[in-house]
């Protein structure tokens, strides 16, 4: 036990006198914190619509101010549909929509007006959400019509018309639909994980580059307490990072913490030998420090982009979906907003839990199992 | 310290092959060899850190195959790579090895106090940052602040100025006196004078072992030294003559052993037929390196 402590004493020394580790672990959390919220913001605005009013009666200057009013449009004109088109391929635009001649009398006698949207959709998920305004705000507009123009009509007409259904919306756990709320939890797991990973990793094959290994191994120093040696230091580090990423979370964003802070560090405290394990593994496999990044990299990458972080989960396919089974990234992606955004107990996490923790144990087995002091 | 038929290979490469010899206790005894002879491989079978394919050891009556955890408290081990930490200042890094051996640097001060006194001056700096000298001596105290019965050292002076090399060999000489048994390698052929025994190992096999006096003596041979203008014209001449047995480029000299007798003035009006100038001659005491020649030149014919 006291052989542990030395080596732990030792290692601290060691980790706070390689250059570039205290930035690692104070600017780090900070600039992650600040670039990835705003980077991964799904938040659409600024969306250029280029309308093109063939009517241009009361009604359709009512309709094109709503999108005037709309803050995700920037509104332009084109007097033609061949006009608009040519903004939307040279990028101009966006979107255009086209209001068809004699809109207002047919919305008023025929109860039915066509108008024609075309969507620049390169990129899918920014055309599904412009898809998503635009009928939102034709909606509301459809709305106000029947309001307005509802008494005039005949009883027929208005059934036609249908009824006004009052479609309300109320974002739970996340009222504004604040991409910061959502993000900054899932990147505390990356700031974790990296620390854990990656400087764990690369600290055990620094050792065996720089040839401290060698002596290492021929003193008494039994595996085991290398290897707890080793981790503990890291693991402490992880749980740091996770407490000074929170605490700029709440400072920079007023991220919410609706469930308990120990939750997430008792889950924290599992996931981190789990990572741990990984990188002492990819670490037995390594001999130089650049190996054993490149090896880390490699898990990091696909585990990071099928956390579902940045993409849901559940839009993946199938596969994939099976393959986050095995993804801890993902587990703690989802307990960690499940707990902060959501105020989720420990019934709710039990099951990631005892996952997590079978994973380490696993991982843990199959890295000491692999680490050799001699061959 | 016994080594009983040890074979080592690395995939097709036979690195140790059948070497046997024997330490005994309280002795300076050398592994003499070139770079790639397998003096690394057998003293990382010794220090536990590698398995022998076949063969076994003994080491202060331990077998580093199964008694590794006994052999490893009372062995010290010097790799021939600075294997220090480097961001630990010198004290630190002492502190560090007393306290995984289970011990204290005070407790044990007086074995390194020799040594360690050298390099006290800068304890606070960090290890990277010492002179290979200083280095080696820091190397030195922490493999010594366990008490080890045996000290096991991995071509200490590989790298190392004239100075400090002879230093080294002192303090070397300093803790023989004091009952520990060491075993040191090198390539330098000069150092091996400077021990009790000596083995020379060449290709993973064992040449000869002995006093390096004894091997010297063992030498049967006549041996001049020749020099002349043109050397590398003058080994090639040499080489041809019928009564040389070899011929080998020493310092700024050629030595040639002979087969036989051949009178001095004979030699000379070969050398100068073949237009050799400046032509020096003189007789020459055998040393390890000749005699080192002549076993591998045997081994190779056999």
């Amino acid at each position: 036990m006291k052989t542990i402590l030395f080596i732990i004493q030792k290692e601290f020394l060691t980790i706070f006198r390689t250059k570039g580790m205290l930035p690692i672990l104070f600017v780090m959390p900070f600039v992650q914190m600040i670039i990835l919220p705003f980077a991964a913001d799904y938040e659409i605005k600024n969306i250029k619509l280029t309308i093109v009013d063939n009517d241009r009666s009361a009604l359709s200057r009512q309709l094109n101010s709503h999108f005037q009013a709309s803050p995700f449009f920037e509104v332009l004109y084109a007097n033609t549909q061949e006009e608009a088109e040519s903004r939307v391929q040279s990028n101009q635009s966006d979107l255009y929509l086209v209001i068809p001649p004699r809109f207002e009398y047919r919305l008023l006698k025929e109860r039915n007006a066509p108008l024609h949207l075309t969507i620049d959709a390169i990129n899918g998920a920014k055309a599904g959400v412009a898809q998503a305004y635009v009928q939102s705000i034709i909606l509301g507009f459809n709305r106000e019509v029947i309001a307005e123009w509802g008494p005039q009509l005949q009883g027929q007409a208005l059934a036609a018309l249908g009824a006004p259904i009052d479609v309300s919306y109320q974002n739970w756990f996340n009222p504004d639909l604040d991409y910061n709320t959502f993000m900054v939890p899932g990147i505390l797991v990356l700031l974790v994980t990296l620390i854990g990973g990656i400087l764990a990793g690369i600290n055990i094959v620094r050792e065996k580059e720089i040839g401290t290994i060698e002596q290492i191994n021929v003193t008494p120093i039994r595996k085991y307490q290398f290897i707890t040696g080793k981790l503990v230091p890291f693991w402490f580090l992880g749980l740091f990072e996770l407490a000074f990423g929170m605490l700029l979370g709440k400072l920079l964003f007023d991220i919410p913490m609706v469930g308990s802070i120990g939750l997430v560090f008792l889950f924290a405290t599992v996931y981190l030998l789990l990572v741990l394990g990984l990188g002492l593994l990819v670490s037995t496999f390594a001999n130089t420090q650049q190996q054993s990044m490149f090896l880390m990299w490699f898990f990091m990458v696909i585990f990071i982009l099928m956390s579902g972080l940045f993409t849901p989960i559940e839009s993946m396919p199938r596969w994939a979906q099976t393959l986050t089974w095995f993804n801890p990234i993902a587990y703690f992606v989802e307990v960690i907003r499940l707990v902060m955004l959501k105020g989720a107990g420990w019934a709710d996490i039990q099951g990631s839990f005892f996952k997590i923790l079978a994973f380490a144990v696993v991982m843990n087995v199959l890295a000491v199992w692999n680490y050799r002091k001699r061959s | 310290m016994s080594i009983h038929h040890i074979s080592k290979s690395y995939g097709p490469v036979q690195a140790l092959n059948d070497v046997s010899f024997e330490v005994s206790k309280g002795e300076l005894f050398g592994l003499i060899g070139p770079d790639g002879a397998g003096k690394t491989t057998l003293i990382r079978i010794l220090t536990t850190l590698l398995l022998p394919d076949s063969g076994e050891a003994r080491v202060i009556g331990l077998d580093p195959v199964k008694e590794f955890r006994a052999l490893r408290k009372h062995v010290g081990y010097m790799p021939g790579r600075f294997s220090l930490y480097q961001d630990l200042t010198v004290e630190e890094n002492l502190n560090f090895f007393a306290t995984i051996f289970g011990t204290s640097v005070r407790e044990n001060y007086h074995l390194i106090k020799d040594i360690y006194s050298q390099i006290e001056p800068f304890k606070d700096r960090k290890a990277g940052n010492l002179s290979g000298g200083m280095k080696q001596k820091l190397a030195l105290s922490c493999a010594m602040i366990h008490e080890p019965e045996v000290l096991i050292l991995d071509e200490p002076t590989t790298g190392v100025d004239a100075v400090s090399r002879k230093e080294f060999w002192e303090m070397l000489h300093r803790l023989k006196d004091r009952g520990i048994t060491i075993l040191v390698s090198t390539p330098y052929m000069d150092e091996a004078s400077l021990c009790d025994r000596v083995a020379l190992i060449q290709n993973g096999h064992i040449l000869n072992v002995g006093a390096p006096a004894d091997l010297v003596k063992s030498y049967s041979r006549h041996l001049w030294a020749v020099k002349a203008s043109h050397t590398l014209r003058l080994i090639e001449d040499l080489r041809k003559h019928p009564a040389a047995y070899s011929a080998f480029p020493f310092g700024d000299s050629v030595h040639l052993a002979l087969k036989g007798e051949l009178a001095e003035g004979e030699l000379l009006d070969y050398l100068s037929k073949k237009e050799h100038r400046e032509i020096e001659i003189k007789a020459v005491e055998a040393n390890i390196e000749d005699v080192f020649m002549e076993l591998m030149a045997k081994k190779q014919a056999v």
